[in-house]
């Protein structure tokens, strides 16, 4: 994606925060793997054993990583935008809170409205109608004509009865 | 039966209306999102994985194949016009078809494209026909530890041969093999790594997966670019087609990049852009104008255009015959298989050959309707990338939700897609593949049970795996995939693969 280079800043921070959630999560599955009783029967490898070796190989990755980060410093990064971030994942994070109470189609237009503000639409009284409709749309060709079963909030029982 | 003539029956399956239906929803949508630079047909395949549960299973899989190809032809025009490959097979048709639109000449480079994959698909997919039956017969004689290794070579060559850097690629293998752990061990019904959570006994989804890590993480990191990176459509000036010249030009790096994208889709080396980009490293060494490379060659259209269509039937032949997907498209393929209770491999052309020959002569007719598409209907799919950015972003996300809710809608897997989504956004900004991550949560169960059973053949004895010439030749086939690109990095060579290594479909 970006060049190489010996630009970025030494040590890496990033590569160290990287390689101690990888190992994290290394030392995760060789516990739960531990955990699990040995049922290795005849081919000697049981449930628990190759997540124990996809632990150790994440572990050794992890420290791999590390020892990268501190030889070859990733290149500079290009510079992130907080706002749109926390515009998508606070809709995300609000849609999935709420969609099962207030129905697919308040979610859809939640998400929407939110995902368009992340993309630089502030303009509310355009995006709230237009996430409304794609809802609705979306609601009635899945749920109501290809039966997918989406969740139904106020909205939908006034309209769709179900 | 010959292939000949299971290819007849299969065209007779074909041209049912309602396969005619199938396919041309199919090339349509995949047109679309390779158009649409943000989503590839990995994503939409995925999104669509719940809506067509209830759906016909050769209906089905002929659409998802027609996304598939569609993606391929759509993908060149928003290289062309906007500089912005519309998937990843498409980033090195930008190198020339963009110089070539600034010159006027965007209608030729947009007909050299076409009509290219055309003739490489067509090619390609009587290959596949004629190919898949003798890769069967070799399949009947794998055994669990030849298909281990097979998985194997696979790893290594979907995660640590080309890119940036190995160890990145492997890393983000691992994450996928580690999430495959979550789940009820198929052979033992032990529970693994759910920590009580029920919603983890199954598993977690391929679909919830492909759809974070695509759709949203890739929406999160075009978001936090920021705003005002938008380019500007090149108007397609003149008429697209081409002159005499053109045609005498580019027929020949059609044949070459057919020739060059069929072999590397075929066999599990990576995917489409890894044949493209090899395409135009050949036709820049061959031309017989040398200095229009960098300028807006044609055949640095024509070949590459080529071999990315010619490479995607060649994923083909080792999904279909051996159950073995090379690709991030072809691995969530094999979802949609599994969903209608299929497993693809040598046995499903024994008890499912309408569906099977059905589906490859499907691609055929396909082809035909995204010739069509993509010559004469042009200019609508440029009206596509005229929808603003939150708008099209918006979109996306409220179908990647829909896609989540339709095959779980618990709270548990709504979190892990916000969860998914956000590592996504993390391993692309520290530039960590997203495709192996994919393939290794698929891939990993079965490589894990093919493992466990080879070595109950043994009786837990692990020379096993290395006994059998096909299996030995195979896993020394990987580690030269693994070792070799980082002899080439540390001798200052790695440049070449980081180019290659942008495989996200």
């Amino acid at each position: 994606m970006t060049p190489n280079g010996a630009s970025g800043r030494r040590p890496d921070g990033a590569a160290f925060i990287i390689a101690l959630a990888l190992i994290g999560l290394g030392a995760l599955l060789i516990w739960d793997g531990a955990r699990i009783p040995d049922k290795a029967g005849y081919s000697g490898v049981g449930p628990g054993d190759v997540p124990k070796l996809i632990g150790y190989v994440l572990v050794l990755l992890g420290i791999g990583t590390g020892i990268e980060g501190w030889r070859n410093p990733g290149p500079k990064r290009p510079k992130q935008h907080p706002v749109p971030l926390l515009w998508l994942l606070g809709g995300m994070v609000v849609m999935v809170a709420s969609i099962h109470s207030i129905g697919f189609v308040l979610g859809a237009t939640i998400l929407f409205t939110c995902a368009a503000a992340a993309f630089g639409e502030r303009r509310f009284h355009v995006a709230i109608p237009s996430g409304l409709v794609l809802g609705l749309f979306i609601y009635a060709v899945f749920d109501v004509l290809l039966q997918l079963n989406l969740p139904a909030g106020p909205i939908e029982m006034a309209i769709f009865g179900r | 039966m010959d292939t000949f003539s299971f290819l007849l029956q299969g065209l007779a399956t074909a041209f049912e209306p309602i396969m005619l239906l199938y396919a041309l929803i199919g090339v349509t949508l995949g047109t679309a999102v390779g158009v649409l630079p943000g989503i590839g047909p990995a994503l939409t395949v995925a999104l669509l994985l719940p809506v067509t549960y209830g759906l016909d299973a050769a209906g089905s899989l002929i659409m998802f194949a027609g996304i598939y190809y569609g993606g391929m032809y759509g993908g060149s025009t928003t290289s062309i016009l906007l500089n912005t490959p519309g998937e990843s097979a498409s980033v090195i048709t930008a190198l020339e078809g963009n110089k070539m639109a600034r010159a006027g000449r965007g209608g030729p480079a947009l007909a050299t494209a076409a009509i290219g994959s055309f003739v490489a698909g067509l090619i390609a997919t009587l290959l596949l026909a004629f190919l898949a039956p003798h890769v069967v017969k070799l399949a009947l004689v794998f055994g669990p530890r030849e298909y281990f290794a097979l998985m194997v070579l696979a790893f290594v060559t979907v995660s640590a041969a080309f890119g940036e850097s190995a160890i990145k690629g492997l890393v983000s293998l691992f994450i996928g093999l580690a999430l495959a752990m979550v789940g009820i061990d198929q052979l033992t019904g032990q529970t693994r790594l759910a920590f009580g959570v029920p919603q983890l006994l199954d598993g977690i989804e391929v679909t919830t997966l492909a759809v974070a890590m695509f759709a949203l993480g890739e929406a999160l990191f075009v978001a936090a670019q920021g705003p005002g990176n938008d380019g500007a459509v090149l108007a397609i000036k003149g008429r697209v087609k081409m002159t005499a010249q053109d045609w005498s030009r580019s027929w020949k790096a059609w044949l070459r990049g057919t020739g060059i994208g069929f072999p590397i889709g075929s066999m599990p080396a990576g995917g489409a852009d890894i044949a493209s980009f090899l395409s135009y490293a050949t036709e820049r060494n061959l031309t017989k104008h040398p200095e229009e490379f960098g300028k807006g060659a044609i055949e640095g259209v024509a070949g590459p255009e080529a071999a990315n269509n010619a490479a995607a039937a060649g994923t083909l032949v080792p999904l279909l015959t051996l159950g073995l997907p090379t690709t991030a498209t072809a691995a969530i393929m094999l979802a949609g298989f599994q969903q209608f209770g299929l497993q693809p491999g040598p046995l499903l052309f024994a008890t499912a050959p309408d569906l099977v020959w059905g589906l490859i002569a499907s691609l055929l007719v396909a082809n035909v309707m995204l010739l069509v598409l993509n010559l004469p209907l042009i200019r609508f799919w440029i009206l596509l990338l005229k929808i603003p950015q939150p708008w099209l972003y918006g979109g996306i996300l409220v179908f990647a939700t829909l896609g989540t809710l339709g095959v779980n809608p618990s709270p548990v897997e709504l979190t892990m897609l916000v969860l998914f989504g956000t590592l996504g956004y993390l391993m692309r900004l520290y530039g960590y593949p997203i495709a192996p991550v994919v393939v290794g949560l698929i891939l990993g169960p079965m490589a894990e049970q093919q493992l466990r059973r080879a070595l109950s053949i043994s009786q837990g004895d692990p020379m096993t795996l290395v006994q059998s010439p096909i299996a030995a030749v195979l896993l020394a086939l990987a580690a030269v995939a693994l070792i070799l690109p980082m002899i080439l990095r540390a001798r200052g060579r790695g440049d070449v693969l980081a180019q290659v290594g942008q495989a996200e479909d």
